[in-house]
Protein backbone atom coordinates (compact mmCIF):
# COMPACT_ATOMS: atom_id res chain seq x y z
CA UNK A 1 0.00 0.00 0.00
CA UNK A 2 1.36 3.25 -1.13
CA UNK A 3 2.43 5.76 1.91
CA UNK A 4 -0.14 8.41 2.35
CA UNK A 5 1.47 11.76 3.27
CA UNK A 6 0.89 13.38 6.58
CA UNK A 7 -0.71 16.43 5.44
CA UNK A 8 -3.74 13.94 3.70
CA UNK A 9 -4.11 12.12 6.51
CA UNK A 10 -4.21 15.39 8.71
CA UNK A 11 -7.08 16.33 6.38
CA UNK A 12 -8.64 12.95 6.58
CA UNK A 13 -8.51 13.35 10.41
CA UNK A 14 -9.65 17.07 10.41
CA UNK A 15 -12.81 16.05 8.68
CA UNK A 16 -13.82 12.66 10.58
CA UNK A 17 -12.29 14.67 13.61
CA UNK A 18 -14.97 17.33 13.62
CA UNK A 19 -17.85 15.47 12.15
CA UNK A 20 -17.59 13.08 15.36
CA UNK A 21 -17.39 15.89 17.62
CA UNK A 22 -20.60 17.83 16.82
CA UNK A 23 -22.28 14.15 16.45
CA UNK A 24 -21.02 13.95 20.00
CA UNK A 25 -22.67 16.85 21.17
CA UNK A 26 -26.61 15.60 20.87
CA UNK A 27 -24.99 12.11 22.48
CA UNK A 28 -23.51 14.41 25.48
CA UNK A 29 -26.80 16.21 26.17
CA UNK A 30 -29.13 12.60 25.69
CA UNK A 31 -27.16 11.63 28.27
CA UNK A 32 -26.16 8.59 26.52
CA UNK A 33 -21.95 8.82 26.79
CA UNK A 34 -21.63 5.83 27.78
CA UNK A 35 -23.94 3.96 25.72
CA UNK A 36 -22.71 6.10 22.58
CA UNK A 37 -19.62 4.76 23.74
CA UNK A 38 -20.14 0.93 24.02
CA UNK A 39 -22.06 1.15 20.54
CA UNK A 40 -18.96 1.59 18.63
CA UNK A 41 -17.92 -1.91 20.00
CA UNK A 42 -20.13 -3.38 17.51
CA UNK A 43 -17.89 -2.62 14.23
CA UNK A 44 -15.33 -5.16 15.62
CA UNK A 45 -17.79 -8.46 14.96
CA UNK A 46 -18.97 -6.40 12.32
CA UNK A 47 -15.06 -5.89 10.38
CA UNK A 48 -13.91 -9.75 11.41
CA UNK A 49 -17.17 -11.49 9.35
CA UNK A 50 -16.51 -9.47 6.94
CA UNK A 51 -12.83 -10.38 6.62
CA UNK A 52 -13.31 -13.49 7.18
CA UNK A 53 -16.16 -13.53 4.04
CA UNK A 54 -12.89 -11.61 1.87
CA UNK A 55 -15.26 -8.15 1.94
CA UNK A 56 -14.41 -4.67 3.16
CA UNK A 57 -14.18 -4.60 6.72
CA UNK A 58 -15.40 -1.47 6.24
CA UNK A 59 -18.43 -2.19 4.87
CA UNK A 60 -19.03 -5.17 7.72
CA UNK A 61 -18.45 -2.45 10.25
CA UNK A 62 -21.09 0.03 8.97
CA UNK A 63 -23.63 -3.06 8.64
CA UNK A 64 -22.93 -3.87 12.00
CA UNK A 65 -23.40 -0.35 13.62
CA UNK A 66 -25.93 0.34 11.51
CA UNK A 67 -27.85 -2.78 12.90
CA UNK A 68 -26.84 -1.65 16.53
CA UNK A 69 -28.16 2.05 15.77
CA UNK A 70 -31.73 0.27 14.87
CA UNK A 71 -31.62 -1.74 18.16
CA UNK A 72 -30.69 1.61 20.21
CA UNK A 73 -33.46 3.78 18.23
CA UNK A 74 -36.30 0.52 18.95
CA UNK A 75 -34.77 0.71 22.95
CA UNK A 76 -35.08 4.28 22.93
CA UNK A 77 -38.88 4.06 21.27
CA UNK A 78 -40.26 1.48 23.28
CA UNK A 79 -38.77 1.87 26.96
CA UNK A 80 -39.62 4.70 29.26
CA UNK A 81 -36.34 3.51 31.13
CA UNK A 82 -33.23 3.33 29.28
CA UNK A 83 -31.87 -0.59 29.33
CA UNK A 84 -28.77 0.84 30.05
CA UNK A 85 -27.41 -1.92 31.66
CA UNK A 86 -29.07 -4.33 28.66
CA UNK A 87 -27.20 -2.32 26.17
CA UNK A 88 -23.65 -2.22 28.04
CA UNK A 89 -24.01 -6.09 28.55
CA UNK A 90 -24.64 -6.90 24.46
CA UNK A 91 -22.14 -4.36 23.00
CA UNK A 92 -19.30 -5.89 25.40
CA UNK A 93 -20.37 -8.62 24.39
CA UNK A 94 -19.90 -8.08 20.61
CA UNK A 95 -16.81 -6.61 21.17
CA UNK A 96 -15.32 -9.88 23.18
CA UNK A 97 -16.97 -11.94 20.30
CA UNK A 98 -15.31 -9.60 17.61
CA UNK A 99 -11.87 -10.06 19.82
CA UNK A 100 -12.34 -14.24 19.39
CA UNK A 101 -13.01 -14.05 16.08
CA UNK A 102 -10.86 -11.28 14.21
CA UNK A 103 -7.81 -12.70 12.29
CA UNK A 104 -4.70 -11.74 15.25
CA UNK A 105 -3.27 -10.26 12.71
CA UNK A 106 -6.07 -7.60 11.52
CA UNK A 107 -6.78 -7.31 15.51
CA UNK A 108 -4.57 -4.07 16.59
CA UNK A 109 -5.11 -2.34 13.75
CA UNK A 110 -9.00 -2.82 14.43
CA UNK A 111 -8.98 -1.96 17.64
CA UNK A 112 -6.71 0.70 17.58
CA UNK A 113 -7.05 1.99 14.18
CA UNK A 114 -4.35 2.64 11.43
CA UNK A 115 -4.86 5.98 10.04
CA UNK A 116 -1.48 5.83 8.06
CA UNK A 117 -2.45 2.95 6.04
CA UNK A 118 -5.23 4.87 4.48
CA UNK A 119 -5.34 5.12 0.64
CA UNK A 120 -6.15 8.34 -1.40
CA UNK A 121 -9.53 7.43 -2.84
CA UNK A 122 -10.52 5.73 1.30
CA UNK A 123 -9.31 9.38 2.45
CA UNK A 124 -11.28 11.36 -0.05
CA UNK A 125 -14.04 8.99 0.61
CA UNK A 126 -13.92 9.62 4.60
CA UNK A 127 -14.13 13.36 3.70
CA UNK A 128 -16.66 13.81 1.58
CA UNK A 129 -19.04 11.68 4.16
CA UNK A 130 -17.97 13.55 6.88
CA UNK A 131 -19.56 16.37 5.24
CA UNK A 132 -22.41 15.29 4.48
CA UNK A 133 -22.73 14.39 7.82
CA UNK A 134 -21.71 17.49 8.95
CA UNK A 135 -24.52 19.06 7.11
CA UNK A 136 -27.09 16.58 7.61
CA UNK A 137 -26.55 17.51 11.30
CA UNK A 138 -27.00 20.95 10.97
CA UNK A 139 -29.76 20.79 8.95
CA UNK A 140 -31.36 18.85 12.08
CA UNK A 141 -29.40 20.12 14.89
CA UNK A 142 -32.54 22.40 16.03
CA UNK A 143 -35.01 19.39 16.12
CA UNK A 144 -32.64 17.05 17.64
CA UNK A 145 -31.99 19.53 20.83
CA UNK A 146 -35.77 20.04 20.91
CA UNK A 147 -36.43 16.22 21.13
CA UNK A 148 -33.94 16.14 24.14
CA UNK A 149 -35.59 18.87 26.14
CA UNK A 150 -39.50 17.90 25.05
CA UNK A 151 -41.14 15.36 23.28
CA UNK A 152 -44.06 17.40 23.85
CA UNK A 153 -42.83 20.86 22.01
CA UNK A 154 -41.26 18.87 19.37
CA UNK A 155 -44.75 17.46 18.54
CA UNK A 156 -46.43 20.69 19.34
CA UNK A 157 -44.03 21.76 16.31
CA UNK A 158 -44.75 19.01 13.78
CA UNK A 159 -41.08 17.43 15.25
CA UNK A 160 -41.12 13.90 15.05
CA UNK A 161 -38.35 13.15 17.77
CA UNK A 162 -38.68 9.13 16.62
CA UNK A 163 -37.65 10.14 13.28
CA UNK A 164 -34.96 12.85 14.01
CA UNK A 165 -33.22 10.07 16.33
CA UNK A 166 -33.23 7.52 14.06
CA UNK A 167 -31.41 9.65 10.93
CA UNK A 168 -29.29 11.08 14.02
CA UNK A 169 -28.30 7.32 14.92
CA UNK A 170 -27.54 6.61 11.25
CA UNK A 171 -25.36 9.37 10.81
CA UNK A 172 -23.27 8.32 14.25
CA UNK A 173 -22.91 4.51 12.30
CA UNK A 174 -21.84 6.37 9.53
CA UNK A 175 -19.15 8.75 11.38
CA UNK A 176 -18.05 5.58 14.04
CA UNK A 177 -17.43 3.59 10.56
CA UNK A 178 -15.25 6.50 9.29
CA UNK A 179 -13.32 6.87 12.90
CA UNK A 180 -12.35 2.91 13.31
CA UNK A 181 -10.33 2.93 10.63
CA UNK A 182 -8.87 6.14 12.34
CA UNK A 183 -8.63 5.69 16.10
CA UNK A 184 -9.64 1.94 15.86
CA UNK A 185 -13.08 0.30 16.76
CA UNK A 186 -12.01 0.73 20.69
CA UNK A 187 -11.03 4.59 20.84
CA UNK A 188 -13.50 6.06 18.44
CA UNK A 189 -16.47 6.29 21.22
CA UNK A 190 -14.24 8.62 22.77
CA UNK A 191 -13.50 10.76 19.64
CA UNK A 192 -17.17 10.95 19.69
CA UNK A 193 -18.21 11.98 23.60
CA UNK A 194 -14.97 13.33 24.76
CA UNK A 195 -14.72 16.50 22.41
CA UNK A 196 -18.39 17.39 23.58
CA UNK A 197 -17.92 16.81 27.03
CA UNK A 198 -14.83 19.55 26.92
CA UNK A 199 -16.84 21.70 24.82
CA UNK A 200 -19.87 21.54 27.50
CA UNK A 201 -17.84 22.33 30.45
CA UNK A 202 -17.41 25.84 29.09
CA UNK A 203 -20.06 26.70 27.27
CA UNK A 204 -23.72 28.38 28.17
CA UNK A 205 -24.64 29.10 24.76
CA UNK A 206 -25.75 26.13 21.84
CA UNK A 207 -23.58 28.21 19.05
CA UNK A 208 -20.26 28.03 21.54
CA UNK A 209 -20.95 24.42 22.23
CA UNK A 210 -21.54 23.15 18.72
CA UNK A 211 -18.35 24.82 17.68
CA UNK A 212 -16.35 24.14 20.33
CA UNK A 213 -17.09 20.49 19.78
CA UNK A 214 -16.24 20.42 16.12
CA UNK A 215 -13.05 22.21 17.17
CA UNK A 216 -12.23 20.11 20.29
CA UNK A 217 -12.70 17.12 17.66
CA UNK A 218 -10.49 18.54 15.15
CA UNK A 219 -7.91 19.46 17.54
CA UNK A 220 -7.42 16.06 18.96
CA UNK A 221 -7.01 15.10 15.63
CA UNK A 222 -4.68 16.99 14.31
CA UNK A 223 -2.30 17.50 17.52
CA UNK A 224 -2.68 13.16 17.90
CA UNK A 225 -1.52 12.77 14.55
CA UNK A 226 1.00 14.98 14.41
CA UNK A 227 2.44 13.84 17.57
CA UNK A 228 2.27 10.51 17.05
CA UNK A 229 4.92 10.13 14.06
CA UNK A 230 7.95 11.62 16.04
CA UNK A 231 7.07 10.24 19.45
CA UNK A 232 7.09 6.58 17.46
CA UNK A 233 3.49 5.67 18.98
CA UNK A 234 -0.01 4.70 17.45
CA UNK A 235 -2.20 7.81 16.11
CA UNK A 236 -5.32 6.16 17.58
CA UNK A 237 -4.33 6.18 21.44
CA UNK A 238 -2.89 9.78 20.58
CA UNK A 239 -5.81 11.34 19.43
CA UNK A 240 -8.07 10.17 22.11
CA UNK A 241 -5.05 11.06 24.85
CA UNK A 242 -5.11 15.07 22.98
CA UNK A 243 -8.70 14.89 23.38
CA UNK A 244 -8.22 13.40 27.01
CA UNK A 245 -6.00 16.41 27.67
CA UNK A 246 -8.37 19.00 26.36
CA UNK A 247 -11.33 17.25 28.22
CA UNK A 248 -8.83 17.93 31.76
CA UNK A 249 -8.23 21.35 30.98
CA UNK A 250 -11.69 22.78 30.46
CA UNK A 251 -12.96 20.57 33.28
CA UNK A 252 -10.01 22.63 35.88
CA UNK A 253 -11.12 25.87 33.33
CA UNK A 254 -14.92 25.03 35.07
CA UNK A 255 -13.65 24.84 38.20
CA UNK A 256 -11.82 27.50 38.63
CA UNK A 257 -14.78 30.00 37.07
CA UNK A 258 -17.29 28.43 39.37
CA UNK A 259 -14.84 28.94 42.69
CA UNK A 260 -14.85 32.81 42.18
CA UNK B 1 -71.05 18.79 5.12
CA UNK B 2 -73.59 20.07 7.38
CA UNK B 3 -73.68 23.47 8.29
CA UNK B 4 -73.65 22.38 12.02
CA UNK B 5 -70.83 24.37 13.84
CA UNK B 6 -67.68 22.49 14.29
CA UNK B 7 -66.03 22.82 18.06
CA UNK B 8 -62.67 23.28 18.13
CA UNK B 9 -61.77 20.06 19.93
CA UNK B 10 -63.77 17.03 20.44
CA UNK B 11 -62.95 14.24 22.42
CA UNK B 12 -65.67 10.81 21.84
CA UNK B 13 -64.98 7.85 23.93
CA UNK B 14 -61.17 8.46 24.81
CA UNK B 15 -59.29 5.61 26.01
CA UNK B 16 -55.86 5.40 26.74
CA UNK B 17 -53.50 2.27 28.36
CA UNK B 18 -50.22 2.67 29.25
CA UNK B 19 -48.44 -0.79 29.68
CA UNK B 20 -51.03 -2.34 30.01
CA UNK B 21 -52.45 0.24 32.47
CA UNK B 22 -55.72 1.84 32.06
CA UNK B 23 -54.48 5.97 32.63
CA UNK B 24 -57.86 7.09 31.00
CA UNK B 25 -61.35 5.30 30.71
CA UNK B 26 -64.01 6.51 28.55
CA UNK B 27 -63.72 10.43 28.61
CA UNK B 28 -65.59 12.86 26.56
CA UNK B 29 -65.81 16.33 26.16
CA UNK B 30 -66.20 18.99 23.73
CA UNK B 31 -63.96 22.48 23.40
CA UNK B 32 -65.56 25.58 21.75
CA UNK B 33 -63.56 28.34 20.33
CA UNK B 34 -62.64 31.17 23.01
CA UNK B 35 -63.63 28.90 25.96
CA UNK B 36 -61.48 27.81 28.83
CA UNK B 37 -61.57 24.60 29.94
CA UNK B 38 -59.82 23.28 33.10
CA UNK B 39 -58.69 19.89 33.96
CA UNK B 40 -58.55 19.05 37.72
CA UNK B 41 -57.92 15.83 39.49
CA UNK B 42 -55.80 14.64 42.01
CA UNK B 43 -51.71 13.09 41.06
CA UNK B 44 -52.04 10.64 38.27
CA UNK B 45 -55.12 10.94 37.66
CA UNK B 46 -54.34 11.45 33.73
CA UNK B 47 -54.19 14.70 33.13
CA UNK B 48 -51.10 15.30 31.69
CA UNK B 49 -51.28 12.26 29.45
CA UNK B 50 -54.30 13.91 28.15
CA UNK B 51 -52.85 16.87 26.94
CA UNK B 52 -50.19 14.08 25.55
CA UNK B 53 -52.57 11.93 24.15
CA UNK B 54 -54.36 15.29 22.51
CA UNK B 55 -50.70 16.14 21.19
CA UNK B 56 -50.48 12.76 19.35
CA UNK B 57 -48.28 11.36 21.56
CA UNK B 58 -49.80 8.60 23.01
CA UNK B 59 -51.49 5.56 21.31
CA UNK B 60 -55.29 5.69 22.05
CA UNK B 61 -58.87 4.38 21.34
CA UNK B 62 -61.79 6.67 20.64
CA UNK B 63 -62.00 10.06 18.54
CA UNK B 64 -59.64 13.38 18.97
CA UNK B 65 -61.18 15.47 16.25
CA UNK B 66 -59.62 19.05 16.09
CA UNK B 67 -60.46 21.58 13.67
CA UNK B 68 -58.55 21.31 10.67
CA UNK B 69 -55.44 23.59 10.58
CA UNK B 70 -55.73 24.45 14.45
CA UNK B 71 -52.79 26.05 15.44
CA UNK B 72 -51.62 24.31 19.22
CA UNK B 73 -49.35 26.18 21.38
CA UNK B 74 -48.33 23.84 24.32
CA UNK B 75 -46.90 24.96 27.68
CA UNK B 76 -45.17 21.72 29.43
CA UNK B 77 -45.48 21.32 33.12
CA UNK B 78 -41.41 21.62 32.96
CA UNK B 79 -38.72 20.69 30.59
CA UNK B 80 -35.94 17.88 31.36
CA UNK B 81 -33.20 20.39 31.30
CA UNK B 82 -30.14 20.00 33.25
CA UNK B 83 -28.50 23.68 34.81
CA UNK B 84 -26.08 23.88 32.87
CA UNK B 85 -27.83 22.72 29.53
CA UNK B 86 -26.02 25.19 27.09
CA UNK B 87 -28.60 26.59 25.52
CA UNK B 88 -29.63 30.23 25.99
CA UNK B 89 -33.57 31.74 26.40
CA UNK B 90 -32.53 33.09 23.04
CA UNK B 91 -31.52 30.29 21.10
CA UNK B 92 -34.61 28.29 22.90
CA UNK B 93 -36.97 30.70 21.02
CA UNK B 94 -35.31 30.95 17.92
CA UNK B 95 -36.66 27.16 17.13
CA UNK B 96 -39.54 28.22 15.98
CA UNK B 97 -38.21 30.09 13.02
CA UNK B 98 -39.86 33.37 13.87
CA UNK B 99 -37.79 36.74 13.30
CA UNK B 100 -36.64 38.65 16.15
CA UNK B 101 -38.81 41.01 16.14
CA UNK B 102 -41.35 38.41 16.94
CA UNK B 103 -40.01 36.91 20.15
CA UNK B 104 -39.53 40.38 21.64
CA UNK B 105 -43.09 41.17 21.14
CA UNK B 106 -43.98 37.88 23.21
CA UNK B 107 -40.82 38.37 25.88
CA UNK B 108 -42.95 41.38 26.22
CA UNK B 109 -46.29 40.06 26.72
CA UNK B 110 -45.26 37.90 29.36
CA UNK B 111 -43.67 39.52 31.64
CA UNK B 112 -40.24 39.14 30.42
CA UNK B 113 -37.34 41.92 29.87
CA UNK B 114 -35.04 41.13 26.39
CA UNK B 115 -31.70 40.70 29.25
CA UNK B 116 -33.29 37.11 29.84
CA UNK B 117 -32.54 36.09 26.68
CA UNK B 118 -28.89 35.86 27.28
CA UNK B 119 -29.64 33.64 30.26
CA UNK B 120 -29.05 29.96 29.99
CA UNK B 121 -32.55 28.43 30.07
CA UNK B 122 -31.15 25.81 33.19
CA UNK B 123 -30.61 28.67 35.46
CA UNK B 124 -34.22 30.27 35.06
CA UNK B 125 -36.38 30.10 38.33
CA UNK B 126 -39.93 28.35 37.84
CA UNK B 127 -41.48 31.53 37.25
CA UNK B 128 -39.41 32.79 34.74
CA UNK B 129 -39.11 29.44 32.64
CA UNK B 130 -43.16 29.46 32.84
CA UNK B 131 -43.52 32.67 30.90
CA UNK B 132 -40.64 31.62 28.62
CA UNK B 133 -42.45 28.52 27.48
CA UNK B 134 -45.59 30.59 27.60
CA UNK B 135 -43.92 32.96 25.08
CA UNK B 136 -42.60 30.03 23.24
CA UNK B 137 -46.33 28.48 23.27
CA UNK B 138 -47.06 32.16 21.56
CA UNK B 139 -44.73 32.38 18.79
CA UNK B 140 -46.65 31.68 15.62
CA UNK B 141 -50.02 32.58 16.65
CA UNK B 142 -51.71 29.70 17.98
CA UNK B 143 -55.55 29.59 18.41
CA UNK B 144 -55.98 27.32 21.17
CA UNK B 145 -53.17 27.23 24.43
CA UNK B 146 -52.57 24.18 26.50
CA UNK B 147 -51.08 24.88 29.12
CA UNK B 148 -50.07 22.38 32.08
CA UNK B 149 -49.75 24.14 35.77
CA UNK B 150 -46.07 22.98 37.59
CA UNK B 151 -47.18 21.42 40.79
CA UNK B 152 -44.67 23.18 42.96
CA UNK B 153 -41.53 25.83 42.10
CA UNK B 154 -43.21 28.39 40.50
CA UNK B 155 -42.70 31.46 42.67
CA UNK B 156 -45.18 34.05 42.41
CA UNK B 157 -44.22 37.07 40.97
CA UNK B 158 -45.03 40.15 42.49
CA UNK B 159 -48.39 41.42 41.03
CA UNK B 160 -49.37 39.47 37.82
CA UNK B 161 -49.94 36.07 38.65
CA UNK B 162 -49.64 33.64 35.48
CA UNK B 163 -53.29 33.67 35.83
CA UNK B 164 -54.00 37.10 35.48
CA UNK B 165 -51.35 36.82 33.01
CA UNK B 166 -53.22 33.88 30.62
CA UNK B 167 -56.48 35.33 31.00
CA UNK B 168 -54.68 38.88 29.26
CA UNK B 169 -53.88 36.81 26.73
CA UNK B 170 -56.64 35.16 26.21
CA UNK B 171 -58.90 38.23 26.12
CA UNK B 172 -56.57 40.02 23.62
CA UNK B 173 -56.04 37.56 21.00
CA UNK B 174 -58.88 35.42 21.52
CA UNK B 175 -57.38 32.43 22.40
CA UNK B 176 -58.75 29.03 23.46
CA UNK B 177 -57.65 27.70 26.29
CA UNK B 178 -56.84 23.90 28.13
CA UNK B 179 -55.46 24.11 31.60
CA UNK B 180 -54.81 21.93 33.76
CA UNK B 181 -54.96 23.42 37.24
CA UNK B 182 -54.34 22.51 40.75
CA UNK B 183 -56.33 25.28 42.30
CA UNK B 184 -59.62 25.36 42.45
CA UNK B 185 -60.29 29.06 43.10
CA UNK B 186 -58.58 29.23 39.50
CA UNK B 187 -61.02 26.57 37.69
CA UNK B 188 -63.87 29.17 39.92
CA UNK B 189 -62.25 32.24 38.30
CA UNK B 190 -61.45 31.46 34.57
CA UNK B 191 -63.07 28.45 33.75
CA UNK B 192 -66.31 28.39 31.57
CA UNK B 193 -65.81 24.73 32.13
CA UNK B 194 -64.15 22.14 33.61
CA UNK B 195 -62.96 18.27 33.44
CA UNK B 196 -62.24 16.45 36.56
CA UNK B 197 -60.69 13.51 35.92
CA UNK B 198 -59.60 10.37 37.62
CA UNK B 199 -58.88 7.60 35.49
CA UNK B 200 -62.47 8.33 34.57
CA UNK B 201 -64.78 11.21 34.11
CA UNK B 202 -66.22 12.01 37.40
CA UNK B 203 -67.63 15.52 36.41
CA UNK B 204 -67.97 18.07 33.19
CA UNK B 205 -69.58 21.71 32.98
CA UNK B 206 -69.28 24.73 34.21
CA UNK B 207 -67.35 24.80 37.09
CA UNK B 208 -70.49 26.34 39.65
CA UNK B 209 -72.53 23.26 38.32
CA UNK B 210 -69.77 20.77 38.02
CA UNK B 211 -68.26 21.14 41.32
CA UNK B 212 -70.73 20.29 43.92
CA UNK B 213 -69.40 19.20 47.23
CA UNK B 214 -70.02 15.51 46.60
CA UNK B 215 -68.29 15.55 43.03
CA UNK B 216 -65.08 17.45 45.20
CA UNK B 217 -65.56 14.42 47.47
CA UNK B 218 -65.37 11.56 45.22
CA UNK B 219 -62.23 13.05 42.98
CA UNK B 220 -59.93 14.32 46.25
CA UNK B 221 -61.06 12.47 48.80
CA UNK B 222 -63.15 13.28 51.92
CA UNK B 223 -60.08 14.89 54.09
CA UNK B 224 -58.83 17.24 50.84
CA UNK B 225 -62.37 18.51 50.35
CA UNK B 226 -62.33 19.69 53.96
CA UNK B 227 -59.00 21.14 53.59
CA UNK B 228 -60.20 23.21 51.10
CA UNK B 229 -62.99 24.17 52.43
CA UNK B 230 -60.63 25.35 55.65
CA UNK B 231 -58.57 27.08 53.06
CA UNK B 232 -61.61 29.35 52.36
CA UNK B 233 -62.75 29.95 55.03
CA UNK B 234 -59.49 31.29 56.49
Amino acid sequence: MAETNLLFILLVGIFVGGAAGFLGSFMVLKRMALVGDAFTHVALPGMAVALLLNYDPMIGAFAALAVAALGIWYFEETSRVYPEALVGVFFTTALAIGVLITPQTELLEALFGSIEKITFGEGLLAILLSVAVLIVTCLISKKLILGVISEELAKSVGVSKSKINLIYLFLVAVTVTLGVRFVGTLLMGALVIVPAASAKNISSSLDSYYILSILFGVASAVVGVTLAQPLNIASGPAVVLTSTFFFLATFLAKQLVEKE
Amino acid sequence: MVNVKQPLLKVSNLFVELEEHPILEDISFEVERGETLAIIGPNGAGKTVLFRTLLGLVPHKGKIEWEPGVKIGYVPQKLSVEPDLPLTVREFLSFKDRSFEEIETELAAVGLEKDILHHQLGVLSGGQLQRVLIAWALLGGPDVLLFDEPTSGVDIAAGETIYSLLHKLQASRKLTMLLISHDLQVVFQHATKVLCLSKERICYGPPKEALDSVTLAKLFGVEVAHNHNEHHHG
